[in-house]
């Protein structure tokens, strides 16, 4: 069963749907948002929540980069690896982080502090490189700054 | 009509058609995937480019998808364009890129149609150098097998299942080039017309796991058109065999029945003909009362002996068997002594359905079911009785999202841009049931209710309809409210339909439609009811006539004298177990001619294997009253012949007239014409056995088929001859014609160039329209022309009773049909048995979740798991019918439960 | 210079409250409209020649007058801004959205009375949190001042507005594919079988529109076709977000008069190249346009100018290759970025757009054959418009065919040096 306050939060979103199959991607950020990612008992209950067939919100689950259908860690950075951030290093980057983190992209730290992942544009390229820890942009990362990102935990 | 120039060459095309439909209606090959005749177009696969010039005088063009174009009048295009057929093999490079190439050990393989269109576009060399990807495969229950890595993206299955059966258990998942189509976890397909993805599917992803158990190619077996044996719908199937073992059914199109689509009880309840416990050889009991094998010539020179030439003779026919085993049995013992083998219910819901149609209501074909723009379902469960006509019904609701997308200049073959600007909206579609039902998510409206007050509901819609007052009656106000609003829907609609039939048991339900259908005919409107019918022959043995087993129950001082011959028909599914003991008791002799092993055999003297029908051929009448052949598919081993045949030897034992002169089925379809006026013409349901093309009969087998002189090899070093067939027009091998037949002959779809079952469009006179020659059987009932007095009678009210409950049949599509029962395919498919309650009455029989009942329903004591049922009617309880592992139930019945002890 | 949809953004500063939007002018829009007819709304946008800023350009008056107007209209329709900026390369819409969120809601409120829309959807971006907050808190402030909601400013004309934020697809910056996201399915593009002006979000008549293009309408209302013709350079109208990133001195966005040549936007407002790289090419309007070599910097950036270099002004933010930077290696990251964001409806783009990425990463790792490289460009020359379901891998063919032409020195060195000659 979903929680109060997720049932809360979506039901706040439900007025501006014209239907609940419409629900179902803020439905699913929003379980997200409370549970760190989106387990096959979430989905399951996203969908009985919406009256929605479980395949229909796995199909929309699996279809969109933010929805996480496995753990990840306390917080998610997201790399920005497209073209302006390319150019501006941000392949160094990631292998500081790969190194820093203990993991490749898609993996967590063993701490379970992090997971890595890498976005397309996030539409920061005056400031390449770039990337997000949780909610946080970081622009103009270089490696020198980024141990004490980390440090700060975004 | 429009002109269509394709490569300089004009063509009168359908402007309301797009590009591709008309190519292939016109014969020409235009390689093509995601496009289906029945789903539409999305343009996904980009296969069917083609070029398209402005006019006359442009001769760059560009390239459109053919599936996406409309074919205006004036449209110029070209097929054979350098730059068009080289962007269709980059399709076909692309998708091949994936694809594994692992035709050897793919069941497609040989009938696929992506390496059909492989072959077309002359893709022949791989540029591809890097890692394919690859799935995980699912298990999906016993009839689909799953192989994701060969599948192509073209999004037919999803688009079937989901979009036009109304499944929800399955979908797509993922992105890119990892797109995934499938169930969200393993399991069981739960649609009823999961089946179908076996065709729908270009390639090998989905394919017919019980053929993988017996698999053969396509060319090495041997077809025969058939209609299906599994309820009263008819539909059109395609039926193949190889050495001995029926290998699949496949459906065969059929504009006016089952289109494109076919159920999965049609598609896999083909293989109890296979059963190794079904009765093979003649046997008769001895002096012990054991039964023991004995030669076929034998064992009827004695039963012949026995009879004498003055022992009567008493015949009990069966809706399962064909008309010409029904009429030989009539002919046999003689009308006076010919009953019609079902219950006293069954017989009056029969012969209401049969007085509706000759009286009131033109019955409906499934293409007019799908045609309908209101429709009423008025009590019967047709996704468990019926299940193709529920897919039609669920296609109907699409008629007002058709009319939006007219009115915005969508046309109706762009499917998704149709289903979009639809949003959800709907045609009228009414469901009244005693149960929740697989179709109540395509409804517009439920309503519940017990049996006779759904006929009430019918009578109250009927009097709105006609504004007569209700002679007294007062209906509750819900169902004024619920009546009301089909009144109103049924009235506003250019093709009203009510739909029903005789699963219930209920003949006041059937007044109440033909009430229903009557109103709407004084009001000038075109309604017609379609009818769910349990057997394939129910509407052929009501059209014959006769007395039912309840009079023979009335009679049974008559049965010591007497030898009593039952046709194909276990009685204890009629009239229950303890009554058909003691009919099987009291008479002098008895005589069993059936193919399935059940009580009737344990109590028979005589005992004859009649053929499957994969195994004869002959003519069944469906639910609108059509006549139609099915084809003998193989000639089957051991004693096993046509019900028909084993009653012409006993006739000529006993030297009866006329059945002792026949040799052939057709002598059996001329005497039945002369001798039963209703039966005009229905030699011509089909060709009959002289018929010949080019000189030939048609060959059963395709030119490929291999190893004929082989097969047989571990067995007889001689090469067999093929049996000879003198009941139709085929024959037992690849010798004969080979091209294209009448419709109702032809024996596997098959053109050059197309292996697959897309073949079909070549046989086809425009895709998606009527087979080339197709005489779709023959309809033998014509409804009076005015309007007669019609049923007025409408039943009290249901009062639920404090010390009982009603209980209602409950129909199971896996299950509840006799013959399809015994496939393992489908017995993995019956549910356990159960007693369904709603909740409250559970609970005042003392009834907690997980408890035991103990039911007393007529005569029969049993003990069911009860599950919660909460939409079932106060009072109204529902127990499922005909499954093996359950005692037959006379139902409906009042019967009492309560919680069964330790 | 007149700058009218930047005016009040000042870097890292929170954007304008309500009140302090007012007190320079905002909503002084919906006073206006309102007091006029939808009709002439329509009439003035067409008239000032705005047209759409996502890339596509097509002319956002004529848009609007496709939906069905007056009594007989259906309902509810919908406006939705499409704020799902994700083409690399792209950061203008974040501007406007971060910079001047009340300056957003008031070009909702304009634009969907001109299309008397009941429902407005900003469909945002999901990795845009602080936009997010920001449209969130401008939002609440208009609702609670009345502009927003039914009757807005006591007028008869009523609007909703949520913003949606997505789950990320860069599928859906396609306006069918963001509708059929917005109705919680997959964002698989919409065939074109009719217009979404008619039938658009649950089959209701619907405009959907970039961020910039948008937030121009208040200003064409407060001051007229005319003076919005007036603002541009040459043929060309108004202003425009220009954008540079890449190894340029200062990148960053500006807004400038339509029709800055490229070459003025990267040596002026960018400041030319950084100390020890060279300019080698660009891609002036984000990842799904073709290069432009030095030849072509002297053009204008407006919709014909760039097309006359065999090029696009898509999103106006131009993405600068220098010649310390492996164009293979550039056209790799575009390539997969553009591989791994199909949607995986099309044949051509998902399994086509995963070979040309495979096929540029043989070259990257030294393994490529000169016959890769003509398969790169059979690849190039099918992907194109017309071939593919909508402009997703046309988009990201553009940039490869024109990078093949341009760097075929380089590939081959890939081949011949047997490894990428940037890399030790």
């Amino acid at each position: 069963m979903l929680s109060e306050e997720e049932r809360r939060d979506i039901e706040r979103e439900a007025p501006n749907y014209a239907t609940r199959k419409a629900l179902c991607i803020d439905a699913l950020r929003i379980v997200q948002g409370h549970r760190g990612y989106v387990s096959d008992q979430a989905l399951q209950e996203v969908a009985d929540y919406l009256g929605l067939p479980l395949s229909h919100v796995e199909g929309v689950a699996t279809f969109y980069n933010l929805i996480f259908r496995h753990p990840v860690g306390a917080r998610v950075i997201l790399v920005c690896d497209s073209v302006s951030c390319w150019i501006m290093g941000c392949e160094r980057l990631l292998d500081r982080l790969r190194a820093h983190l203990e993991t490749d992209v898609g993996g967590t730290s063993p701490d379970g502090r992090y997971t890595l992942l890498t976005a397309p544009c996030l539409g920061a390229c005056d400031f390449a490189p770039v990337l997000m820890i949780g909610e946080t942009l970081h622009r103009d990362v270089t490696a020198e700054t980024l141990p004490d990102l980390l440090g700060k935990g975004g | 009509m429009a002109t269509l120039y394709v490569d300089g060459q004009a063509f009168s095309v359908d402007p309301t058609q797009n590009l591709l439909h008309e190519c292939l209606s016109l014969g020409l090959d235009l390689p093509y995937f995601c496009w289906h005749p029945a789903l539409g177009s999305v343009g996904a696969c980009r296969q069917c480019a083609v070029k398209l010039f402005r006019d006359e005088g442009d001769h760059q063009g560009v390239i459109v998808m053919a599936c996406m174009t409309p074919a205006d009048d004036g449209t110029r295009i070209s097929l054979v364009d350098e730059q068009a057929r080289d962007f269709r093999a980059r399709v076909i490079e692309w998708m091949m890129a994936h694809h594994p190439h692992d035709c050897p050990v793919c069941d497609e393989g040989g009938e696929c149609h992506l390496q059909d269109m492989t072959v077309m576009t002359g893709h022949v060399h791989r540029r591809y150098r890097f890692p394919k990807r690859t799935f995980d495969n699912q298990h999906l229950g016993p009839f689909v097998n799953h192989e994701m890595n060969r599948c192509i993206q073209c999004y037919r299955c999803v688009r079937f299942y989901n979009d036009y059966a109304g499944g929800t258990d399955f979908g797509v998942f993922g992105s890119r080039d990892h797109v995934y189509f499938g169930r969200a976890a393993d399991g069981v397909l739960e649609n009823e017309f999961s089946g179908n993805l076996v065709e729908v599917c270009p390639t090998g992803v989905f394919t017919d796991k019980t053929l993988k158990a017996h698999y053969t190619r396509k060319w090495d077996l041997q077809s025969a058109p058939s209609v299906c044996p599994h309820c009263g719908l008819g539909c059109h199937t395609t039926v193949a065999e190889h050495d001995g073992v029926l290998r699949r059914v496949q459906n065969r199109f059929s504009a006016d029945i089952n289109g494109y689509f076919l159920c999965d009880r049609g598609r896999y309840g083909y293989a109890f003909v296979n059963a190794p416990e079904r009765l093979r050889r003649t046997s008769l009991r001895n002096a012990a009362g054991r039964l023991n094998l004995a030669p076929a010539d034998a064992l009827l020179q004695e039963l012949c002996t026995r009879l004498g030439g003055n022992m009567p003779l008493i015949g009990i026919a069966s809706p399962r068997a064909s008309l010409e085993a029904n009429f030989a049995l009539r002919t046999l013992v003689k009308p006076e002594n010919f009953f019609l083998g079902w219950s006293a219910v069954e017989d009056a819901c029969a012969r209401t359905m049969l007085a509706v149609a000759r009286g009131i209501a033109p019955l409906a074909s499934l293409a007019e079911v799908e045609s309908s723009d209101a429709i009423l379902v008025l009590g019967e469960d047709i996704t468990q009785t019926a299940p193709r006509m529920a897919l039609a019904a669920r296609q109907a609701v699409r008629h007002a999202a058709f009319a939006k997308a007219k009115a915005l200049g969508i046309p109706v073959w762009q499917d998704l841009a149709v289903r979009q600007a639809a949003a959800g909206l709907k045609s009228p579609l009414f469901i009244a049931s005693v149960d929740a039902t697989r179709l109540d998510d395509a409804a517009t409206e439920c309503w519940r209710g017990a049996p006779d007050d759904m006929a009430r509901l019918g009578f109250a819609i009927g009097r709105r309809l006609s504004r007569e007052e209700a002679g007294g009656e007062t209906f509750p106000s819900a169902m004024e409210g619920f009546s009301q609003r089909v009144a109103r829907a049924l009235a506003g609609a250019a093709r009203p339909l009510v739909v029903t039939g005789s699963s219930l048991g209920c003949p006041a339900l059937l007044d109440a439609a033909a009430h229903l259908v009557g109103a709407l005919r004084t009001l000038g409107l075109p309604a017609k009811l379609a009818l769910g019918m349990p057997e394939r022959n129910t509407m052929g043995l009501a059209l014959m006539g006769g007395e039912s087993l309840h009079t023979l129950e009335q009679a049974t001082q008559k049965l010591p004298a007497c030898a009593l011959i039952v046709l194909e028909n276990d009685l204890s599914r009629r009239i229950g177990e303890a009554a058909a003991d003691r009919v099987f008791a009291q008479a002098g002799l008895t005589v069993l001619i059936d193919h399935k092993r059940h009580a009737g055999v344990e109590r028979a003297d005589y005992v004859l294997p009649a053929a499957t029908f994969a195994e004869e051929s002959g003519t069944t009448v469906n639910h609108e009253g059509r006549a139609q052949r099915f084809f003998q598919v193989f000639s089957p081993p051991d004693d096993i012949q046509a019900s028909w045949r084993w009653l012409r030897d006993i006739g000529r034992g006993l030297g009866r007239e006329p059945c002792d002169r026949w040799t052939a089925l057709d002598d059996v379809l001329h005497t039945l014409e002369e001798t039963l006026p209703v039966f005009h013409g229905l030699a011509q349901a089909a060709p009959e056995a002289t018929y010949r093309r080019h000189g030939l009969k048609l060959a059963r087998k395709p030119h490929r088929a291999s190893g004929r002189t082989a097969v047989h090899a571990h067995l007889d070093i001689h090469e067999h001859q093929p049996p000879t067939d003198c009941d139709s027009p085929l024959t037992f091998s690849m010798e004969g014609h080979q091209g294209s037949p009448p419709g109702p002959a032809i024996p596997v779809f098959w053109a050059p160039g197309w292996n697959s079952v897309q073949a079909l469009s070549h046989f086809q006179r425009e895709v998606g329209g009527t087979l080339c020659g197709e005489g779709p059987g023959l309809l033998l009932i014509a409804p009076a022309q005015q309007v007669p007095e019609f049923f007025q009678e409408i039943p009290p009210a249901f009062v639920p009773r404090d010390d009982a409950l009603y209980f209602v049949p409950a129909w199971h599509i896996f299950g509840s049909e006799e013959q399809s029962a015994g496939s393992p395919a489908v017995r993995e498919r019956i549910p356990a048995p159960y007693v369904a309650l709603r909740p409250e009455d559970a609970a005042r029989a003392g009834l907690a979740a997980g408890d035991t009942a103990a039911l007393e329903v007529g005569a029969v004591r049993l003990r069911l798991p009860w599950i919660a049922h909460p939409e079932l009617p106060q009072g109204v309880g529902s127990l499922p019918v005909g499954l093996p592992a359950m005692p037959w139930l006379m139902l409906p019945a009042w019967g009492a439960v309560a919680k069964a002890s330790r | 210079m007149e700058r009218p949809l930047t005016r009040n953004i000042r870097p890292d500063e929170p954007p304008l409250a309500l009140e302090a939007y007012r007190r320079v002018g905002g909503y002084e829009a919906v006073r206006k409209a309102l007091a006029q007819s939808p009709e002439a709304i329509t009439q003035a946008v067409k008239e000032a020649g705005l047209r759409g800023c996502g890339g596509a350009g097509f002319p956002t008056g004529v848009k609007w007058s496709a939906v069905p107007m007056g009594a007989d209209a259906p309902h509810p329709k919908y406006l939705v801004v499409n704020a799902d900026e994700m083409e690399p390369g792209s950061f203008k819409d974040r501007l406007l959205l971060e910079g001047d969120p009340h300056q957003m809601v008031e070009a909702v409120i304009v634009s969907g009375f001109a299309i008397q829309a009941d429902h407005a959807y900003i469909f945002l971006r999901g990795e845009y949190t602080l936009a997010r907050q920001r449209l969130g808190a401008a939002i609440r402030e208009a609702y609670a001042a009345g502009l927003l909601g039914p009757g807005i400013l006591g007028s008869g004309y009523g609007l909703e507005l949520h913003v949606h934020s997505s789950a990320g697809r860069y599928m859906c910056g396609e306006a069918s594919a963001l509708l059929n996201a917005l109705e919680g399915g997959r964002a698989i593009p919409r065939a074109k079988a009719v217009r979404t002006a008619v039938s658009g979000l649950w089959g209701k008549p619907t405009v959907v529109n970039n961020v910039e293009t948008l937030c121009n309408v208040p200003h064409i209302v407060n001051n007229g076709a005319a003076w919005y013709k007036s603002l541009g350079l040459g043929d060309a109208v108004g202003t425009k977000i220009y954008g540079a990133s890449g190894k340029v001195k200062r990148p960053g966005a500006w807004e400038l008069p339509l029709g800055t040549t490229l070459r003025a936007i990267i040596e002026e407002h960018a400041g030319g190249m950084r100390d020890g790289v060279a300019f080698r090419a660009c891609l002036p309007g984000g990842a799904s346009t073709a290069f432009v070599g030095e030849a072509g910097l002297d053009v204008a950036m407006d919709w014909h100018g760039v097309q006359s270099v065999g090029s696009r002004l898509g999103t106006g933010t131009v993405i600068v290759l220098d010649d310390q930077t492996c164009p293979v290696g550039m056209l790799l990251s575009l390539q997969r970025f553009f591989a791994q964001e199909s949607c995986g409806w099309c044949t051509p783009c998902w399994s086509g757009l995963h070979w040309v990425a495979s096929l540029l990463h043989r070259f990257e790792a030294g393994q490529a054959t000169e016959d890769d490289f003509d398969l790169l460009r059979t690849q190039a020359d099918h992907l194109t418009k017309g071939y593919t379901f909508c402009g997703l891998a046309p988009g990201a063919m553009e940039s490869l065919a024109s990078g093949l032409d341009l760097f075929r020195d380089d590939f081959m060195r890939h081949v011949s040096l047997r490894r990428c000659p940037w890399r030790a």
